[in-house]
């Protein structure tokens, strides 16, 4: 897909403008926290298991090569094949080999983000294969050319009526005056369409919320139940999935598991919870042929030993971007590659370089409401300061801003003067704010006041404040 | 070099030392698979451990019958199909558990075995076990229950024995791997919690997205 972060800026104005969005984006703010909350609070122990999840996921990652190659041993013994690749050009000609000597025409996909990292389905429509997304959420999006905007609810940023109108646009076989006013009906036609695709594909490829090197088994977590027909019904089940996926045990799965759910949409478990092991056995009435996995790194090894390590435990459940201030304004396309919000933000400079992704560590507030809600406690807004200093290190930034940076340096380096200035300063801007307190516009705050108007400060500095608060309690002591 | 070893020596470059100390630290853990923390509401006498299953299983939207023995699961199931107003036919697995379940008995009702084709409104499976935490079921795929059943048909009728319910996941996981024991892990392990759904309109939740609209749970036996 065409990177647009390094226009994060200009895609933001846009999405804010965007009244569809905007009302879309509403069922964002809405639902998904207060599910969270409720599920979280409903099971006493769900701190310890995110401590456990997060100690799991370190030790994995602490010998991901031994895991890695147990993992591969077991699949291979269950009769699976292992393939590993280094890039998503490399994932890309390993996927596109598979379904050629499959002889395939169309393969059916479950909802992934990893394909969608390594660009697959426009790779396979080059290469004369049709994929066909059946996710309820993943097939209305292809129907109308995007990409996900969320990595659990891709279609969120789409209003029903435009669901509507893209079915009518697509679905031409089906009689015009049919009634697709609810989401019922739009989801039972879509069902419909898409029962057929199933049977048809040669293969179905589908990624893995986990590989577990216990058993050298494939574990998808959804509640559609398409990406189990996509696995069960192709000739061959193709899994993508990226190195860190592996963990060590049913045990360790069964624990993460119990904060993956609550923390992406409140549920305590997702309606299917599936492992896959290799092809179908000899007695086997139904399932795939062949098995394979397409191990990738893409990246990953690069993180390993570096600030960014700690990004290689987020199990993608969404919850840092569902309680985002700023994914809940601009959206999940705003971003400009294939992860937003705040684990968008640290893994897209890691993925595509901090060059093209340096905008998105920015768009923070460091408000922390991602880390205080991350199953896997992940330190995002730390790791987003790592880049911002690694794009200022490399003089990516522009030139305003780090005249502005430096600027502030040399008086944050030197209090008294800071103070001094400060002194002179908040006293002028509090008695220019007038009688409102607040500024509609003001010279090299543009950026700022073009969308809402800047609080004019008290009139007195913070230290003055505090000096005197501290003064008061004294005497109150005293 | 390969791309295998390329990733691999990766790794080892920068999370390496030591190696066979990390190597025993692996073994050791998938040797031992330690539990972490286990949710202390599913530490249930074994009466109260069944009625939260069923309360959980019903709390996601599935529905959950009693019966007393295995005799009486294939009336149970021509119950259901008349109530939910479904022709009288059901698809199954060659479990033979379902033997003796009472299907000869049920003159009206056409059963069919085999994997689904698509076709079959209503699909009969057995499960391996349960877990009361969360109202899931653990079925196995083979010729004893197809893994299609449990997907393709709209309405999907899941048998249990009462004492297959175990309270956590990690116990349900043990009951797997002692089943895995002689011939390995089935190729396909579905851990259900209720029929399938999907928020991905305007986020309200739909049951029936591409799995079943309904799931029946038939629990068999009293504990």
């Amino acid at each position: 897909m065409q990177i647009t972060s390094p226009t994060f800026k200009a895609n933001s104005r846009h999405a804010l403008d965007d009244k569809q969005l905007q009302r879309a984006l509403g069922n964002v703010r809405g639902g998904f926290i207060e599910k969270r909350a409720k599920a979280a609070a409903n099971l006493p122990e769900f701190e310890a298991l995110r401590d456990n999840a997060r100690d799991i996921k370190n030790h994995t990652l602490a010998h991901l090569d031994h895991y890695l190659e147990i993992y591969e041993k077991a699949v291979i013994a269950s009769g699976g094949v292992v393939h590993w690749a280094e890039t998503a050009a490399d994932a890309r000609g390993i996927i596109l080999d598979i379904c050629r000597k499959a002889g395939a025409r169309t393969v059916t996909k479950g909802k992934s983000m990893i394909t969608e990292e390594i660009g697959l389905n426009e790779f396979l429509e080059h290469s004369g294969i049709e994929p066909v997304e059946t996710d309820l959420g993943e097939y209305i999006i292809q129907l109308r050319g995007e990409h996900p905007s969320h990595i659990i609810a891709p279609a969120v940023h789409v209003n029903k009526d435009q669901v509507e109108a893209d079915f009518r646009r697509v679905h031409t076989h089906l009689p015009p005056g049919r009634d697709l006013s609810e989401p019922e009906s739009l989801l039972g036609e879509a069902r419909r369409v898409l029962r057929s695709k199933y049977f048809a594909a040669d293969v179905g490829i589908t990624g893995a919320n986990f590989l577990v090197a216990e058993t050298g088994s494939s574990i998808i977590v959804t509640n559609e139940g398409n990406g189990d027909l996509t696995q069960t019904l192709g000739k061959v089940h193709v899994v993508v999935a990226s190195i860190e996926k592996v963990v060590p045990t049913l045990d360790d799965v069964s624990q993460i598991l119990r904060v993956l759910a609550r923390s992406a949409t409140g549920q305590e478990m997702s309606v299917y919870t599936t492992l896959s092991t290799g092809p179908k056995r000899a007695k086997d009435p139904d399932g795939p042929a062949e098995y394979h996995v397409v191990l990738l790194d893409n990246g990953r090894t690069a993180m390993l030993g570096t600030e960014f390590q700690d990004m290689l435990r987020c199990i993608r459940c969404g919850a840092c971007m569902n309680h985002c201030p700023v994914y809940h304004s601009v959206g999940g396309h705003a971003y400009g590659w294939v992860y937003p919000g705040p684990m968008g933000a640290v893994l897209t400079p890691s993925l595509i370089g901090v060059d093209k992704g340096g905008h998105l560590p920015n768009a923070s507030t460091f408000c922390g409401r991602c880390e205080s809600v991350c199953p896997m406690r992940i330190p995002l807004p730390k790791m987003m300061r790592h880049w911002r200093e690694r794009e200022f290190e490399r003089g990516l930034n522009p030139a305003t801003q780090r005249f502005g940076l430096k600027g502030w340096a040399f008086f944050a380096k030197r209090p008294r003067l800071y103070q001094f200035a400060a002194a002179m300063g908040i006293p002028l801007l509090s008695l220019l704010g007038g009688a409102k307190k607040r500024f509609s516009s003001l010279p090299l705050a543009g950026g700022w006041t073009k969308y809402r108007d800047l609080p004019a400060p008290e009139s007195r500095t913070f230290m003055q404040q505090w000096a005197q608060r501290e003064a008061l309690k004294q005497e109150a002591r005293s | 070099m390969s791309a295998r070893d390329a990733i691999l020596g990766r790794v080892r470059n920068k999370m390496g030392g030591n190696d066979d100390a990390r190597a025993k630290a692996v073994a050791d853990r998938l040797k031992a698979h330690p539990q972490g923390v286990i949710p202390a509401r599913a530490s249930l006498p074994p009466k109260e451990k069944l009625a939260l299953f069923i309360r959980k299983a019903e709390e996601v939207q599935a529905s959950v019958v009693q019966v007393k023995g295995p005799a009486d699961v294939a009336k149970a199931v021509a119950a259901y199909l008349r109530e939910k107003n479904l022709p009288s036919s059901i698809r199954m697995g060659a479990d033979k558990r379902f033997a003796d379940m009472g299907f000869d008995k049920q003159k009206a009702l056409e059963v069919k075995t085999g994997a689904s084709d698509g076709d079959d409104l209503a699909g009969l499976s057995h499960a391996l076990g349960g877990i009361a935490e969360t109202g899931t079921l653990l079925l196995t795929s083979g010729p004893d229950n197809p893994t299609t059943l449990n997907f393709l048909p709209e309405y999907h009728i899941v048998v249990i024995e009462a004492g297959d319910v175990d309270g956590t996941m990690e116990e349900a996981f043990g009951r797997l791997r002692k089943a895995s024991k002689a011939k390995g892990i089935a190729r396909a392990v579905n851990l259900v919690t209720g029929p399938s759904r999907s928020g991905d309109i305007e986020q309200k939740i739909i049951l029936g997205a591409h799995g079943p609209k309904s799931l029946h749970v038939i629990v068999v036996g009293k504990i």
